[in-house]
């Protein structure tokens, strides 16, 4: 899983049936001491997480076995708002 | 699977029902002489595992078969615990 932080919202009209009724988010992932890494996700928001907070994002098809995404076609899905990362130096 | 070590924790307590209970780790991948091999990541513990402990994990769908038949959402979990590994040919080392 990777951190991030969500940056903004997505509206899609047209979308893959399956898709419909969820939550899609736009994150910019940071590495766990908060650097921004990388380009920008879409993913589908399972936990109301809002703008500005940092989340956890699960990739791949594991995104599927979050709940209520059986069978959709997503490779991004946010399953935790983070509270604290502690990082030892 | 992947040589790592853990680096630190995360707490978030707003999470999917099937990540309850199970302590989130920050992994850095480690080279085989241990120093780091790209940027960390966030994976699911499974073996007990704790900040500062030499560890392999498994990335990708496969990364949630430690919890079966619980369907948990990860990506990188956590699978064993590294005593130590080395990575001279048995041959060298008793020469020594």
């Amino acid at each position: 899983m990777i951190l991030a932080k969500v940056v903004g919202t997505v509206v899609a009209t047209r979308k893959d049936d399956r898709l419909v009724g969820s939550k899609l988010l736009l994150a910019q992932p940071i590495d766990p001491r908060g650097k921004v890494q990388g380009n920008h996700l879409v993913a589908i928001d399972t936990v109301d997480a809002g703008f500005g907070e940092t989340v956890l994002i699960v990739s791949g098809s594991s995104a599927r076995m979050a709940a209520g995404l059986k069978d959709v076609p997503v490779d991004a899905a946010i399953v935790g708002i983070v509270d604290s990362v502690n990082v030892e130096d | 699977m992947q040589l790592g070590r853990v680096i630190g924790t995360v707490v978030a307590t707003q999470k999917v029902s099937s990540l309850q209970g199970l302590k989130l780790l920050v992994l850095e991948p480690v080279a085989a002489d241990g120093s780091s091999a790209g940027s960390a990541i966030v994976g699911v513990d499974s073996v007990g595992a704790g900040a500062g402990d030499h560890v392999f994990f498994v990335r990708g769908r496969e990364a949630s078969l430690p919890f079966f038949p619980t369907e948990v959402p990860t990506d990188a979990s956590v699978v064993g615990i590294v005593d130590h590994w080395n990575t001279e040919p048995m041959s060298r080392r008793n020469k020594r």
